[in-house]
């Protein structure tokens, strides 16, 4: 099963392209450390899910990339074709002249409505090339305009017409002293439209992901690239194929096959307790933990850790809550790797610091003129406030 | 990717303007090594085959044939701008895009605005009207200009509300020269404060400058090159006010390196827009994050370093005096104090090998000796582009919405009270056909409402920051 990537905007776009080059260096990644036919069943599902049929040898990318300027995208496709190894089709690029200007609303108003079809379509060819398809997966940030604001318009679009396919978004989560100086706003507007029409929102805190360049890493002078590496790294000891089930010796066919849906107990949600904040938690409460365990050991290793009810709240038991998948194949020469896909309540700080900070600032009335002037209004802002406090809600109840 | 149209009014307006010309050409000439017409260029020159008669040479891509730049240049004296035709520069300029007359503005506002305004307005639109057709998308209008004079202030101010008018959805940033104290025009605060209600209304975003501030900091960087301290260390073509020609140790021509200044600024503030960078900034993305509310659209900007030593491994110690410089009083255009006045936005763009962690450590450095108004308490926007500008390695230039910009009004609206009181010269204004004295009441209105929008803000510098009440939902 084949999952369609979709770049949008100038994080989008970088980013893309560091997950591509890390899905591919490490499916042809010549130390293994399995056998070869078990190496074989892994390139083929890797290449099956990310890459088309090659044109002159070269694997295509199933990838559409998209944004309101040119620069970054004419970047992107040649550092591809540069490496010889992979590269974007030619024709998987939707470009304009003038950018989105970090404003959400031209984003999500202009640019969306005015090139929804060419995009739409671009997205279906590719998708028409798929023998068949998991999902999406789209690449955006929340500060900017053209990822923010286009990037929910296209989800909603991908929501109405592939209702049936998974639609998860990568999101980039800036930083917390600024990048630019509307990210709040940009960030909750695209957040409360993502959360009516994505299934799943995958978030890398620019800051986090500092943090482990500069203590893990021992980098010096951190660049984006650095930045993006690491992203991609996570991102792809996500994504590359694993075994179903316990003994099985197929890999699991659906790559975004996690079950995504948490249902609340028939019977009701628990009484609401106190719902500070600042409450002091010693551990974050988790709905869902999914563990992936790659190389060495992977089948033999302990997980019974996570399986701890205090990890997950009252009203779900650990056993439908955590999953594991494992593959022996080692991911890019790590001779063991494990990664943690986790929905618990560590967004919520984050989270509740960018409304915080977007609802002073909305208090003021700055800025909200470049806004009205492109037809999102102080109504749609308040219903963007309503929703997310609301998840704040949610989230801390657990 | 974009074009932009620059549009220089008057004597001052078309030096500055030329000595830009000379420098984006040599900054394209650095970075395009292989004489190719690429968007880079596109975005100020356009690509003329001068065999062709006529408007049909535009050549779109391939090799550079002739480069135009994309300019209209106005003034209603002759002298400058026949000594740009008769330069260097001549044929960068398209003779079709000049608009002139012999008589000169007098330095009234008046004569500017209402007499040459009017006998021009069909001239000026043609020519507008041309030079945005050679665009295939154009973005923003460049106009440059004094506010002191007569054909910049008030034929300058006059094209603003032509622009908005025929192209409401293009830019118009406007570089400003404010007059000094000790202008030698005495009705330069009457022109000023004419001009200014024109820049409240009808322009996007203004970077006003003044010309001490400009010498100050030229006559600092001969200090500190005569000064012998440095020597050879100083990489030749470095100073932010160097022009093409010899490097000279003493500058004859102090006006000159002023307008290098100024053009390295309009450089610097394209450069993201024109050149790739790992976190790129358009010129659209300037109006929206530094202009919060539509009136307070006047930014202060510096540029650092005044110049780039030999180095070719800076040592962070050095980057960072870089960012510290941006912040002090001595490296802003205008007289102005950024640190002890309030910010409502801050843009920090950067130029050459300088990465993300460089510019998080020295914000992070920085902002505890900064204050933001309470709900933008981090108002940063950060770019960066790969493109370092010629005979640097590396550049900031910082833009900054912040109140330190109101002594300058203050000191404006003084002078020009002034004068008023005493009716001295007001006549020559009051003569022209257009011209009352509610003209001259509405300006300083307007000035006033504005001076008083920066001292609610100044009120609020103190006061502690408070989180407002969040939203009550159900869950």
């Amino acid at each position: 099963m084949s999952i369609v990537t979709v770049q949008l905007g100038q994080c989008g776009n970088q980013i893309g392209f560091e997950v591509f080059d890390a899905l591919f260096n490490d499916s042809h990644c010549p130390r293994g450390l399995c056998s070869k036919k078990e190496n074989e069943a892994y390139q083929a599902s890797c290449k099956e899910r990310f890459f088309s049929e090659e044109e002159n040898g070269v694997p295509l990318a199933r990838a559409v990339l998209v944004d309101m300027e040119p620069k970054v995208i004419n970047q992107t496709l040649s550092k591809a074709a540069r490496s010889g190894r992979w590269k974007y089709g030619q024709h998987s690029c939707f470009c304009q002249k003038q950018g989105s200007g970090n404003n959400w609303a031209y984003g999500y108003s202009v640019h969306g409505p005015r090139h929804e079809e060419s995009i739409m379509n671009l997205i279906r060819k590719e998708v028409e090339k798929c023998d068949s398809l998991s999902g999406f997966f789209i690449i955006m940030s929340m500060a900017g305009g053209t990822g923010s604001g286009l990037g929910a318009f296209v989800t909603q679009n991908l929501q109405d017409q592939y209702s049936s396919a998974l639609k998860m978004n990568q999101i980039i989560w800036p930083y917390g002293t600024g990048e630019v100086i509307v990210q709040n706003y940009n960030s909750i507007l695209t957040l409360s439209h993502l959360y009516r029409s994505s299934d799943a929102l995958l978030v890398h805190e620019n800051d986090a992901v500092h943090k482990i360049c500069a203590k893990l890493m021992n980098i010096k002078q951190i660049s984006f690239c650095d930045i993006n590496q690491v992203l991609a790294h996570q991102l792809g000891s996500v994504f590359q194929p694993t075994y179903s089930g316990e003994g099985s010796f197929h890999y699991r066919r659906n790559p975004l096959g996690i079950d995504w849906q948490v249902r609340p107990p028939l019977s009701g949600l628990p009484p609401l307790g106190k719902m500070s904040v600042n409450r002091e938690i010693h551990f974050n409460t988790s709905i869902a933990n999914l563990v992936i365990l790659r190389g060495k050991d992977a089948h033999s290793a302990d997980v019974g850790a996570f399986k701890d009810p205090a990890l997950y709240t009252s009203w779900l038991e650990p056993v439908h809550a955590f999953n594991v998948w494992k593959t022996q194949r080692a991911f890019r020469k790590y001779e063991r790797s494990a990664a943690l896909v986790s929905n618990s309540q560590s967004l919520v700080k984050p989270l509740d610091r960018i409304v915080g900070k977007a609802w002073n600032m909305f208090a003021s009335r700055a800025y909200l003129h470049q806004y009205t002037k492109f037809g999102i209004e102080e109504e749609d802002f308040l219903d963007s406030f309503t929703l997310l406090e609301q998840v704040i809600a949610s989230y801390c109840n657990l | 990717m974009t074009q932009s149209v620059v549009v220089q009014v008057g004597q001052c307006g078309n030096q500055i303007g030329c000595c830009f010309w000379d420098l984006a050409l040599r900054e394209h000439a650095a970075v395009n090594k292989k004489g190719i017409y690429d968007e880079a260029i596109s975005s100020f020159f356009r690509n003329v085959d001068t065999r062709v008669v006529g408007d049909g040479g535009s050549i779109s891509k391939g090799k550079i044939c002739s480069l135009k730049a994309r300019a209209v240049l106005i003034d209603m004296e002759e002298g400058v701008v026949n000594e740009i035709l008769q330069g260097p520069l001549r044929d960068v300029f398209d003779s079709k895009q000049l608009i002139t007359d012999i008589s000169g503005s007098g330095n009234n506002w008046a004569v500017g605005h209402k007499v040459f305004g009017s006998l021009y307005q069909e001239k000026i639109l043609e020519k507008l009207r041309k030079s945005a057709e050679h665009c295939d998308c154009l973005q923003c209008f460049f106009i440059i200009h004094s506010m002191g004079g007569g054909t910049g202030s008030g034929l300058g101010t006059f094209l603003l509300k032509v622009l908005e008018d025929e192209f409401p959805e293009v830019y118009r940033f406007v570089t400003s020269i404010y007059p000094s104290g000790e202008d030698d025009v005495i009705t330069s605060p009457y022109n000023s404060i004419l001009a200014m209600k024109e820049l409240n209304e009808h322009a996007d975003c203004v970077l006003p400058i003044d010309n001490q501030s400009l010498f100050d900091i030229i006559s600092k960087i001969d200090v500190m090159v005569n000064s012998g301290k440095l020597g050879a260390a100083i990489k030749p073509k470095s100073l932010v006010t160097s022009s093409t020609g010899v490097f000279k140790k003493r500058q004859e021509k102090p006006f000159d390196a002023m307008n290098n200044i100024v053009a390295n600024l309009l450089l610097n503030l394209t450069s993201s827009a024109r050149f790739e960078g790992s976190l790129n900034m358009d010129l659209n993305e300037i109006s929206m994050n530094l202009v919060p509310f539509p009136q307070l659209h006047y930014l202060v900007s510096s540029l650092t370093p005044l110049y780039t030593l030999a180095d070719v491994n800076i040592p962070p110690r050095r980057l960072d005096q870089m960012f510290s410089d941006a912040f002090s009083k001595d490296h802003q255009l205008i007289r102005a104090d950024p640190r002890h006045s309030l910010y409502l936005a801050c843009a920090l763009m950067v130029r050459g090998n300088v990465q993300i962690s460089d510019l998080r450590r020295n914000i992070e450095r920085l902002k505890p000796s900064l204050q933001f108004v309470s709900w933008n308490q981090e108002g940063w926007k950060t770019s960066l582009c790969s493109v370092p500008p010629v005979g640097h390695s590396h550049s900031l230039l910082a833009l900054a919405n912040n109140t330190c910009v109101k002594p300058t009004f203050v000191e404006l609206k003084e002078r020009f009270i002034r004068l008023y009181k005493k009716k001295a010269h007001l006549h020559h204004y009051l003569q022209i056909e257009g011209m009352e004295e509610s003209c001259f009441s509405e300006a300083v209105s307007s000035l006033s409402a504005l001076i008083q929008e920066y001292n609610q803000l100044d009120a609020t510098k103190s006061m502690p920051v408070e989180d407002l009440p969040r939203l009550n939902v159900a869950v």
